[in-house]
């Protein structure tokens, strides 16, 4: 059977995507093996894994489904609340002492709590339209920000206690999460390998869906809602299907995050860490998974290499959003570029056929 | 009794605020199809200039309130020209990440003039002397407030509906290129718009520092986003929608701060929003919109 071109493109980008991934992973942990990683890298390897699982997943919703979610750190902060509550609890309560065994449970945890806070808010958020679905997942963000501020929960006598609003839990128990505090007293345990595996995964899970019949549905919808309704495609169950998936690669991401330092705050995933990761996608390239690997990589690398520009990281990033879309939007500049560009471009379309 | 009538008319001026914030967004909103993320952050930089006028240039209060509403206005017609007017055709996914860009560079902008300690706002006219009805004191700042509000909002009504440029607003909100045809200038139409919507920011900005006296580079952010959301509950696109959305949810904050959780406050104004979203998603007094294919 002879593959088409547009297949055959696609199975490029794809081992491309993995390649990329694979050869980093192996320069990276050889540079482990032989000591010769500066220290800052190391610490950052970890962070890299979760904001590249974020940037991809991200994508998955504002540049394959076409919504614009502003609430994503919301999930990733689900995440990682579960992820530490399930770690304190495997350890305190269970006694299991295997610290891989527990990163595993407690990434998987977050990832079906966070599933499962993302199906709640999607069955009302996904009937909305254009800006006011970003503002709803914007207010569902801070709703969840606002929430785990008073949530209290703590393990004793081999059980889990948990109290809400106020400070309820009786004498002697171990606070797990502890109000506006965050949750304390985690013991690290994530890794650079259980970071890759869940790059890996989350590769694997958003290329294969977008290159089957549901990421076809989904692009159709994103295209014209109208149009795919008409063809008898089930637009909100599609959409669903994103917004979910999504959901769930962020509180995977977010369990990882938490699990790597001691302490996890409520300020840690405001609306500015929703932000952040949305410059990664559009940077990366709306719909463009490599991309978003690439860019949530060097910009998470980036201001703590470069002390100087940390300081004007949030300014940067402002302009160059504003940039970015100006340049890619604008018919008159989007023009000028593509006649630039055209002498260097191989011919592919006859003449006179413009096919859009 | 006196507790809960003091809670209300608190209430009520939040409200007042939001809702002057709200007028911005629902104009804009209703003229050019777009959500002005940084419109939160005009009311900051309105703020901190006439902030500045009074602390460091030594305006009076009014000189320095009527700065800062012709900086703001200059700045919102800026923004519009640069940013949102070469996008007046993309997708509105893109007008959107742009406007959130401009919020962000506001508020970057203003932490590299002004500094991230929070400043604060100098006492004015506005918080003179306390009206006392009973056992019950109402400040001069909510009384302020509810009457520039008022004043607002009937100024704007008149405008739209008898001036020539308010007709050209309407009719551009109802079918822009109908209006194009007929010969209005809708770029213009737009930048009057940005402009009205970005001086009502600056007096927004002033009146929230007066009852909350802490200014720094994010204090337009939080609300910004709640007056939106007014705008929504009342209906995105109307006038009258907006005072109402904007008092409604004002007194919901209050209340909801008040009798059931203090943490919980932000929470309950974004599940009121939600609420409102599914059970009438063009808002209280706003029109549905019907789609054409």
């Amino acid at each position: 059977m002879k593959m088409t071109k547009a297949k055959r493109n696609r199975l490029i980008y794809n081992v491309v995507t993995f390649a990329l991934v694979i050869i980093a992973f192996f320069v990276l942990q050889s540079m482990i093996d032989a000591k010769t990683i500066t220290r800052s890298l190391k610490g950052q390897l970890v962070p890299i894994c979760c904001w590249i699982v974020m940037a991809v997943s991200l994508n998955l919703v504002v540049g394959i489904s076409g919504e614009l979610s502003l609430g994503h750190a919301g999930f990733m902060s689900v995440g990682a609340y579960t992820g530490a509550v399930v770690s304190g609890l495997l350890l305190n309560v269970y006694q299991i002492e295997d610290a891989s065994a527990r990163l595993a449970i407690a990434i998987v945890a977050g990832g079906l709590m966070a599933g499962i806070v993302g199906a709640l808010i999607g069955i009302p958020v996904l009937r909305l339209r254009g800006d006011y679905l970003a503002i709803v997942t914007l207010a569902f963000g801070e709703i969840i920000r606002n929430l785990v501020n008073v949530l209290y929960i703590g393990t004793g006598d081999g059980r889990l206690y948990m109290s809400f609003l106020t400070k309820k839990l009786p004498e002697g128990v171990v606070m797990l999460v502890d109000g506006a505090k965050g949750a304390v007293k985690i013991k690290p345990i994530s890794t650079f390998i259980a970071g890759f595996i869940l790059v890996l995964i989350t590769l694997a899970v958003v290329l294969n869906l977008i290159n089957s019949r549901a990421g076809r549905a989904i692009k159709a919808c994103r295209d014209n809602r109208i149009a795919a309704e008409s063809m008898g495609v089930n637009v909100t169950k599609y959409k669903m299907t994103a917004f979910v998936t999504a959901a769930v690669l962020a509180g995977m991401a977010g369990a990882l995050y938490g699990l790597k330092s001691s302490t996890i705050v409520p300020t840690q995933f405001t609306f500015n860490q929703s932000i952040n990761v949305l410059v990664f996608v559009v940077l990366g390239g709306l719909g463009n998974v490599l991309g978003s690997v690439i860019s949530a990589t060097f910009l998470t690398i980036l201001p703590e290499t470069l002390r100087a520009f940390a300081d004007y990281r949030m300014l940067v990033y402002a302009v160059v959003l504003i940039l970015v879309m100006i340049f890619t939007n604008n018919p008159t500049i989007r023009s000028f570029v593509n006649r630039l560009i055209a002498p260097f471009k191989k011919k592919e379309s006859t003449p006179g056929g413009d096919a859009q | 009794m006196t507790a809960f009538l003091r809670f209300l008319i608190n209430g009520v001026s939040l409200g007042s605020v939001y809702a002057i914030i709200a007028l911005g967004y629902t104009m804009v909103y209703g003229i050019a199809k777009m959500l002005n993320f940084a419109h939160g952050d005009v009311i900051m930089v309105g703020a901190y200039i006439s902030y500045c006028g009074m602390q460091y240039w030594g305006v009076p209060p009014v000189a320095s309130i009527l700065t800062a509403m012709v900086v703001c206005t200059v700045l919102g017609i800026t923004i519009e020209g640069l940013a949102y007017r070469p996008l007046r055709q993309a997708a509105s996914l893109a007008v959107l990440i742009t406007a959130i860009g401009m919020s962000y560079l506001l508020q970057n902008v203003a932490l590299m003039i002004w500094g991230a300690n929070p400043k604060t706002f100098p006492q004015t006219f506005i918080n003179g002397a306390s009206l006392n009805v009973g056992d019950m004191s109402i400040s001069s700042a909510t009384i302020i407030t509810i009457l520039a509000n008022v004043l607002i909002m009937v100024a704007l009504t008149l405008f739209t509906a008898k001036t020539k440029m308010g007709k050209a607003m309407r009719c551009v909100s109802e079918d822009r290129g109908a209006a194009e045809l007929m010969g209005i200038n809708v770029n213009r139409t737009i930048s009057v718009t940005f402009a009205i919507g970005s001086a009502l920011a600056a007096i927004a900005g002033v009146l929230l520092c007066s009852s909350y006296p802490i200014l720094q580079p994010t204090t337009g952010s939080m609300p910004g986003i709640k007056a939106f959301t007014a705008a929504v509950f009342g209906g995105i696109g109307s006038i009258p929608g907006a005072m109402l959305g904007g008092v409604l949810l004002g007194v919901i904050e209050i209340f909801g701060k008040a009798y059931i959780s203090t943490e919980l406050g932000d929470a309950i104004v974004f599940a009121v929003l939600i609420v409102v979203l599914l059970v009438k998603p063009s808002g209280l007094l706003g029109k549905p919109m019907r789609e054409k294919v």
